[in-house]
């Protein structure tokens, strides 16, 4: 503790923000939380004006998701708090570190339906690491602390923090504290211990399992993105030469061009990646939860591999499938500990040889690549050409950020990933109307890099009203809007699963139009519809970078996501494009 | 590791509002199924102990440990094996007892060294301890003297003693 100048809870509120090294945060002000909104006029730090609460909470995400710094929102009380809980199952889900502050009524009015008063810590208990309500105006500066080392240790997460007005509103005495710079000596957290360092006799264990394996797959998750632990994958999977996965959520963790990338597994993954791990012997995973739209019916998962589980979250092992060897410890640590002790076993020579593996993968890879159709003449656009054209005509190191649905797949297939913190995506929560809001925090956390947003017509409809913020906080974003008028994979499973009987999941191919809605949001607009526009709408997009632009694609609504796992079947009974289906 | 369905699992938790709502709510978010709960202030009053007694076969224990073990409010969880440590709980009944067997109601009391608590012309309040098991014994021998009112407390346990 040091300092003691006296001040209101409000002032020491931001200036705890401050301390913790925050420079900008997203949110929106109001009854409960105004006296902390007058000493943000003073601060260094960039507050951005929301149109929507939940846009606050996203941007954060997509900030934290780009820089690997916690991203911050605030919020006031009742509605708002309400209107931010989506985020937070999605920082949840996603391991994204977020600090969220909300505004509380008056400490002695909570529990009496005072305007405005919702249960904000009871609501979102179950869809954050930790929550707090502060009391004590001298707390404040600890417990802003602690929630920033919850959020940013272990298993990354949300942490929201619920502030009474009462003790940060000068006016009155309970707001009065004494200053104090808190640090981990303060923080009063006696049940929080991550564990980093993995066990050494595991990893002996694993290193060996690793050596002996002949049909090894290295199964990559999210944990490998948050424990910055990319490099150190490179490192394990050239010098023991077995192939990569990565799934939606490590989408850039290894690079898509190297020649032992498999790309993406899973429900919508490639052939060769679902097959891969389908007839391992050994998974090794790293950051990676087995969930089920990668293991698809669980029971027929991966049949004949053993499992070695890499996570700093000890409930993720063995929580879906038995492992074999279970390692609790941060990614980078273990992965780079497999590495010695890979060298002490004698490194790459010492491998059992992999070459008929080797060939039988690649033998997928040239039977089953991803495929579609091009468009005929006068027919709509095909949104896989789109996303190739994006690729194409944008650096390597564009920051992407997708919706969720068919855009979003068709973005982790036909995208390349070549560096990490390149893809923003809600691939746990799956959270419709994602991408506009997450691409504004990443743009505001990596000014310098490109960002687009790859975003669908339902998306968009949900959260497009952020475009607005972008545009007055000179934020310039792009976004490629894949509209085909539909709910589009709701759509697909209709066409496959439902007989062709539509329901309730046609737009509407002509309301809104969104060319004008972009531009009375202060956008420029594009509007693209042949295949011979596409590039160059996104050249002149990648010209404009005084406001944010949007480019819409009219695509083809009879585009189906293929390959596909139905939901309920096993990996074995993948559908493969029906181009491809006389190779199987 | 016994086979036994019911394992105890004895929590130490910081004493703040809200913790045992996050712990309840844990449970019913992981659908795991508590058969007992008992919450009190340890003699650290800093921290509060709640014991719980889960069906294992709802989740695997390691499962509910390590998740429990996630909340950032729980400081310390030991498992206790039933073969391993030594339960109680508590049960307050009140049994009607008229003159005609009164007699035969206080032999039964004495037998099982339960103790009475309160009485009138009409009922006995009396109570129980012993291992859980032994509750539902007591209670099937109070059974046809009438019950009246019956509250348990939720099992608390310790690990046994070295020898």
């Amino acid at each position: 503790m040091s300092d003691n100048q006296q001040m209101s809870g409000g002032e020491a509120l931001v200036k705890s923000l401050e301390h913790e090294g925050v420079d900008v945060m997203f949110g929106l002000p109001g009854g409960a939380i105004l006296p902390v909104y007058d000493p943000i006029i003073d601060s260094s730090i960039r507050h951005i004006l929301v149109r929507h609460e939940q846009g606050a909470g996203h941007m954060a995400e997509g900030y934290a998701h780009a820089t690997g710094r916690p991203g911050v929102c605030m919020v006031t009380s009742g509605p708002a708090a309400a209107n931010v809980v989506t985020p937070l199952p999605d920082a949840f889900l996603e391991s994204v570190p977020m600090v969220c502050i909300t505004g509380q009524v008056p400490y002695a009015a909570i529990g009496t339906d005072a305007f405005q008063e919702c249960d904000t810590t009871g609501i979102t208990m179950a869809v954050t690491k930790h929550n707090f309500l502060v009391s004590d105006a001298q707390d404040i500066p600890r417990i802003i602390h602690e929630a920033f080392h919850i959020a940013t240790t272990g298993r990354p997460g949300p942490v929201l923090v619920d502030i009474p007005k009462d003790i940060v509103d000068p006016v009155n005495p309970r707001s009065a504290m004494s200053w104090y710079e808190a640090t981990d000596a303060d923080m009063e957290l006696p049940g929080y211990r991550p564990v980093m360092e993995g066990d050494r006799e595991l990893i002996r264990r694993a290193a060996e399992l690793i050596r002996d394996a002949e049909r090894p797959v290295l199964y990559v998750g999210g944990g490998v993105l948050k424990a910055r632990a990319a490099d150190a994958l490179r490192e394990l999977a050239e010098m023991v030469q077995i192939p990569v996965v990565t799934t939606l959520m490590a989408r850039g963790a290894f690079p898509d061009s190297h020649e032992l990338c498999l790309g993406m597994p899973g429900m919508h993954g490639n052939y060769t990646a679902v097959t891969a791990m389908q007839q391992s012997d050994l998974l090794i995973s790293l950051g990676a939860r087995f969930d089920d739209r990668v293991t698809g019916k669980l029971d027929g998962f991966a049949p004949d591999a053993k499992i070695i589980h890499v996570d700093i979250d000890p409930a993720e092992l063995g929580k879906v499938r038995q492992t074999l060897v279970g390692i609790q410890g941060d990614c980078r640590v273990v992965i780079e500990g497999i590495i010695a002790a890979m060298r002490e076993l004698g490194g790459a020579d010492a491998q059992v040889d992999r070459t008929a593996w080797r060939s039988t993968v690649s033998g997928w890879q040239e039977r089953f690549p991803l495929v579609y159709e091009q468009s005929a003449p006068g027919e709509k656009l095909k949104p896989q050409y789109v996303i190739e054209e994006l690729r194409d005509h944008n650096p390597s190191d564009t920051i992407v950020a997708s919706g969720v649905g068919q855009h979003q797949m068709y973005t982790s297939q036909w995208w390349r990933f070549d560096h990490p913190y390149t893809f923003v995506n809600s691939g746990g929560l799956g959270t419709m109307g994602f991408s506009i809001p997450a691409a504004i925090g990443a743009k505001v956390g990596m000014p310098d890099r490109r960002v687009w947003a790859v975003d669908g017509d339902g998306c968009f409809q949900m959260t497009a009203q952020e475009l607005v913020t972008a545009s007055v906080e000179n934020i310039p974003i792009k976004v490629a809007l894949l509209n085909n008028s539909y709910l589009g994979m709701v759509r697909q499973w209709q066409e496959m699963f439902y007989d062709e009987r539509y329901s309730e999941v046609y737009l509407q191919d002509r309301i809104p139009d969104y060319v004008k809605w972009a531009e009375a949001m202060g956008c420029e607009a594009i509007r693209v519809e042949s295949p011979e526009e596409v590039a160059p709408a996104i050249d002149k997009a990648n010209e404009i970078n005084d406001r944010p632009v949007v480019v819409e694609f009219r695509t083809d609504a009879r585009e189906n996501v293929f390959p596909m796992v139905p939901s309920g079947k096993t990996n074995s009974e993948l559908v493969v494009d029906p181009s491809q289906q006389d190779r199987l | 590791m016994s086979a036994e369905r019911f394992h105890t699992i004895v929590t130490t938790v910081e004493n703040k509002p809200g913790v045992l709502a996050r712990v309840a709510g844990l449970f019913s978010r992981r659908g795991f199924n508590i058969e007992s709960l008992a919450v009190a202030p340890t003699d650290d009053e800093r921290f509060s102990r709640i014991t719980f007694t889960v069906d294992v076969e709802s989740a695997p224990l390691e499962q509910v440990v390590n998740q429990l073990n996630k909340l950032i409010n729980v400081v310390d969880i030991k498992e206790l094996d039933p073969a391993d440590s030594v339960s109680r709980e508590l049960m307050l009944v009140t049994v009607s007892a008229d003159s005609s067997r009164r007699g035969a109601l206080m032999d039964l009391i004495d037998d099982w060294r339960a103790y009475v608590l309160n009485e009138n012309d009409e009922q006995i309040m009396l109570s129980f301890s012993a291992r859980p098991a032994r509750l539902l014994e007591f209670e099937e021998q109070l059974r046809p003297f009438g019950i009246t009112e019956l509250q348990r407390t939720g099992r608390v346990a310790l690990p046994s003693l070295g020898r």
